[in-house]
């Protein structure tokens, strides 16, 4: 146990290291080069030179990348070309926003997918359980900026219920995490439906109720937590998916979360800014995985004897 | 021919594959489809008070806010983003079948070198990656295309490389390398065609995933550039007027939707009928 999780810290590290080296090299090897980006038009080769010098440029490809590992362990992402600041603190002073979409998202997410999810399973093979899972294939088919786009006109422009955009109220929550959380549902629906079946077919379950359990008890109690286990291991990729999502929802809600900074920096070719969220989305995944291994021990006392 | 039939008779597959079909011949046909040039900005496409029109049956969806034909752009617009599917998805299936197999049959060092790469690729978010790769090249139909399909063979290289390690372990294999068969002749022709089922569900579910991260790079603006249509960018260009005229987000959304459910559709239906063990699992 021990042993194994160890191992998935060091992968996590090394898993880390090798994204630093990618976000690395498209920082500053594939535009023209960065120096002349930063200098602008009007530099001399002198200036450029100077500041080549001064980001480390001149020095050999392996110096670059230790200084450049140090710099992001320091907490150094580089500097916007545009907004002439840290890329840091942009992205803390966003962060919350973010944070608090995501856990809406996975509200909405967890709540949809594991009530479909179940449904579908219980009453497997009928009518009930093909129309959810032709609409989970809804779900995942859907472009999200369009059912952004469709919640805002509906529910929005159309009904009022709900501001156009903007942050601070739970009520202007609730279309940018139902926008989030649609798309993972159908994901969610279909493992929870499968891994349910399996589940279901097991003797245990049987002999639940044939212990006269009430259908409720052995469904929820009994089978439901042996099912959870591939679902604790989507969230790693979950948290990935949510990244992406996080740009597009941000874009058209006008929410100010990275995703909203992200998006920006895509408009004025802001490379450094779309690294830092790169990184640190790289780095909510590969801390998701890893809380992922560390939970599955607690909810399947199996995988803790191994 | 088994395979088309049974898909035919699945009601949800079949659905996908007719829209599917309508979706190819209008893409290949729109030239002759269409009564207006996409790029047409027509004297009379807009109201007096310079407002898009609505879908009558002179504009089959109306016009766009420069007076164009939405019906052709659409029409022209399911080429670029049916080029970039299937392309991106091609090559996406390839790598995904290269590293795969490489990484399942020759294990050791390059193996794990090949699977730890994929991990970290695993890292990424494929929208951030795209969006950062597409803002540093400039974005131009193919290298749009490449862009999806660099950040979307991963999938396929991890479920090729476990199904590649469990195949080698088989006995046949053991008696084609006892009989002197070499590296090559294993691979492609005993190792290869157990693979195909796998290449060619992934390769159909992959398209719909292409064709919904084609359409979100073109919204975000860094995707295929106007006035070259595609379904994305038609919505991009459009989005602040959803209000007034609606149908120019949602007749493309819509578009979008359909083509993507069919595609996870029929590759659903295809990994039923190829793969029965898998039934039921996405």
């Amino acid at each position: 146990m021990a042993v194994f999780l160890a191992r998935r810290l060091v992968q996590a590290v090394l898993i880390l290291l090798g994204v630093a080296a990618i976000t690395f090299l498209l920082l500053y090897y594939l535009p023209a080069d960065p120096a002349v980006l930063i200098a602008g038009r009007s530099a001399t080769p002198q200036m450029v030179a100077a500041i080549r010098h001064e980001l480390g440029l001149d020095q050999p490809l392996i110096m670059q990348f230790l200084h450049y590992v140090g710099s992001l362990l320091h907490g150094d992402l580089g500097r916007s070309y545009t907004q002439k600041t840290e890329v840091l603190p942009l992205i803390l002073a966003r962060l919350p926003a973010t944070l608090v979409l995501m856990a809406a998202g996975i509200v909405v997410e967890v709540a949809l997918g594991l009530t479909f999810g179940i449904i579908a399973a219980v009453w497997r093979g009928g009518f009930v359980d093909r129309s959810i899972m032709m609409l989970s294939f809804v779900g995942v088919s859907s472009p999200q900026f369009v059912v952004a786009l469709l919640l805002l006109y509906v529910f929005a422009a159309t009904l009022g219920w709900f501001p156009m955009s903007g942050f601070g109220t739970a009520r202007h929550v609730v279309l940018p995490a139902l926008t989030l959380g649609v798309l993972g549902a159908g994901w969610y629906a279909r493992m929870v439906r499968s891994a349910m079946i399996e589940v279901l077919r097991q003797d245990y379950v049987r002999t639940a109720h044939a212990k006269g359990l009430s259908g409720r008890r052995v469904v929820l109690s009994h089978a439901l937590p042996n099912a959870l286990l591939p679902i604790i291991a989507m969230v790693g990729i979950d948290i990935g998916q949510f990244m992406s999502g996080v740009v597009v929802v941000e874009a058209v809600y006008g929410w100010p979360g990275i995703g909203q900074l992200a998006w920006q920096a895509i408009q004025q070719v802001d490379v450094p800014i779309i690294m830092g969220v790169t990184l640190v989305s790289a780095l909510a995944i590969v801390l998701g995985n890893l809380l992922a291994d560390f939970i599955a021990p607690f909810v399947d006392p199996r995988i803790r004897s191994q | 021919m088994r395979v088309l039939r049974e898909l035919v008779r699945r009601p949800s597959a079949l659905f996908g594959l007719i829209v599917v079909v309508i979706v190819l011949l209008a893409a290949i046909f729109a030239p002759w489809i269409v009564h207006f040039s996409p790029d047409n900005q027509l004297t009379d496409g807009l109201s007096l008070e310079g407002a898009p029109l609505p879908p009558s049956g002179e504009h089959l969806f109306g016009t766009d806010t420069l007076g164009r034909d939405l019906f052709s752009r659409v029409l022209f617009g399911a080429r670029t983003s049916l080029i970039i599917g299937l392309v991106a998805n091609g090559v996406a299936v390839a790598i995904g079948l290269l590293v795969g197999l490489l990484a399942g049959y020759l294990r050791g060092t390059v193996g794990n070198l090949l699977m730890r790469f994929t991990d970290l690729m695993m890292a990424f978010p494929a929208l951030l990656l795209a969006i950062a790769l597409a803002a540093l090249l400039k974005p131009s139909l193919w290298i749009v295309a490449m862009v999806i399909a660099l950040v979307n063979w991963v999938q396929v290289a991890r479920i090729v490389y476990t199904e590649t390690r469990g195949l080698v372990e088989r006995d046949f294999i053991l008696a084609e390398r006892s009989l002197g068969a070499g590296n090559g002749r294993i691979i492609f022709l005993h190792i290869l065609p157990h693979l195909m089922p796998t290449a060619i569900v992934w390769g159909t579910l992959g398209i719909a995933t292409t064709v919904l991260l084609e359409a979100t790079l073109s919204f975000l603006g860094i995707g295929v550039q106007p006035p070259q249509p595609s379904w994305g960018n038609i919505i991009f260009e459009s989005q602040s007027y959803f209000q007034d005229a609606p149908w120019l987000v949602f007749i493309p959304g819509a578009i979008i939707l359909a083509t993507a459910l069919s595609f996870n559709l029929i590759g659903d239906a295809l990994r039923d009928i190829l793969d029965p063990t898998q039934r039921g699992r996405l």
